[in-house]
């Protein structure tokens, strides 16, 4: 897969500097907030890992990430380095402002047990998935449910369109230590599922751990 | 298996003028066809089931499932639930875009000026999402159930640079695609030009309704596209055991 349209930009934040650092094991979902000005970091820290996340605005979580706003707007498939990830009410939440990947998707979703037993297999309803980790994370924090869950991004994910129109899930084009830094416009909720899919090389069939950094 | 499998004469039919918003449910073993008027023509769609309007209209599984990011002739359209929403059974156009959504009034009116009631009368200019809206808050549901929407009709090329680019003229005056509900389908409408269609003058396109009676032979097709739809239609049939 050809990664010449990726753009690649680094950052110079340290980790050091940090107010946050949590590592979010395989298969594990994650809840945060940032506030406006805040910047958060998506580690990939072993490579190839889908990183399945949505937004809310914190003081109306039913505000969220829009994807077909955001792609409408930017004019380009794929969020980078410069994407403004606008809400459902037409705000900016975030910003990408460094992201050494250089593409992630946002047309892909989210695995989930019913769609699993659709493109695999009905026996593979009980396996883990990205929405079972949503919903957990969504109520038991309690400001979230269900109907909040829209399409989210998966940062770090390959999923390249064809002239054709078909939609391919390609081998990922990260690796340990690629990294995607988000500035957040106003104060937001993260939910974050760190991708349990075994059955496609979303993952290299290997789920791993991704690190979460948060700066000032 | 024939090229297209003619359904039974319509039952009914309704004219869904351009700027229009229709919902209604699309039972079990009915077809509902859309047919461009004047050519041109975009439907901003979303579905849920009816009887438990928390399923609702999953694009991204749509896609996936079906390695598309075009929906046409073969496809379904899947809830979040794994079960197939509507097949498309037929589709002259042979493109419908899952990228593009919808304008809402602020986007409308920083395309197209302004364009109020009070001005305008009934040849006001309506949005998307407020079209949408308020189908959706016909049926109890809300803000929250606008999700990625399918715009029928509608061709959006995605260029070698990733760039999206709306390619004009996808659907001529006569084309058709028609929709076959496997379930008792909530079926929401929106008439308006495609968000990315660069024409600058305001002028959404009128579409014609259809609904038949329809054995479900006639998504056999859909069924048969690939492992995955056949599994669909399992777990959609399983709702009607």
């Amino acid at each position: 897969m050809s990664t010449s349209t990726a753009t690649v930009t680094s950052s110079t934040r340290e980790a050091a500097d940090a107010c946050l650092r949590h590592v979010i094991p395989a298969g594990e979902p994650w809840v945060g907030e940032l506030t406006a000005g805040q910047t958060i970091r998506l580690l990939d820290l072993q490579g190839n890992q889908a990183v399945d996340t949505l937004f809310f605005a914190r003081a109306n979580p039913r505000e969220r990430y829009d994807p077909q706003r955001t792609l409408r707007r930017q004019g380009n498939l794929y969020l980078s380095t410069g994407t403004v990830l606008y809400s459902n009410l037409g705000r900016a939440l975030l910003t990408i402002v460094a992201d050494t990947c250089g593409r992630h998707d946002t047309l892909g979703g989210a695995c989930a047990q019913e769609s699993n037993t659709v493109r695999y297999a009905l026996e593979k309803r009980h396996m883990h998935s990205c929405r079972d980790s949503f919903l957990c994370g969504c109520l038991h924090d309690g400001r979230l449910d269900k109907r909040d869950i829209g399409a989210n991004i998966n940062f770090f994910m390959n999923v390249p369109v064809t002239p054709a129109g078909g939609l391919t899930f390609e081998d990922g084009i990260s690796a340990p230590g690629k990294y995607v830094e988000l500035r957040a416009e106003t104060d937001v909720i993260v939910l974050i599922s760190n991708c349990p899919q075994l059955n496609n090389p979303c993952n290299a069939y290997d789920p791993t751990p991704v690190e979460v950094l948060v700066w000032n | 298996m024939t090229l297209h499998h003619t359904p039974s004469p319509a039952a009914v039919e309704e004219l869904l003028p351009g700027g229009g918003h229709r919902s209604f449910v699309l039972r079990r073993g009915q077809l509902l066809r859309l047919t461009d008027l004047e050519g041109g023509a975009n439907v901003a769609t979303l579905m849920f089931n009816a009887l438990e309007k928390s399923e609702r209209l999953n694009l991204p599984d749509s896609l996936k499932c079906q390695h598309t990011a075009k929906l046409t002739r073969g496809h379904c359209l899947y809830s979040d639930m794994g079960r197939v929403l509507a097949a498309i059974t037929a589709d002259t156009a042979g493109w419908s875009d899952s990228i593009g959504g919808v304008l809402d009034a602020a986007e409308v009116h920083e395309k197209y000026g302004a364009g109020s009631f009070q001005q305008l009368r009934n040849n006001c200019h309506r949005n998307g999402a407020d079209n949408l809206l308020i189908e959706l808050g016909k049926w109890g549901l809300g803000r929250s159930d606008l999700l990625m929407v399918l715009n029928l009709f509608s061709r959006v090329d995605v260029e070698a640079d990733s760039g999206l680019r709306f390619v004009p003229g996808n659907s001529r005056a006569g084309d058709f695609i028609e929709l076959y509900a496997p379930m008792d389908t909530l079926v929401v409408l929106s008439a308006l030009q495609h968000p990315l269609d660069p024409a600058p003058r305001y002028a959404p396109k009128p579409v014609q309704l259809a609904w038949m009676r329809a054995g479900p032979e006639v998504a056999e097709h859909c069924r048969g596209s690939c492992a995955e739809n056949a599994r669909g239609f399992l777990n959609t049939e399983r709702l009607y055991l």
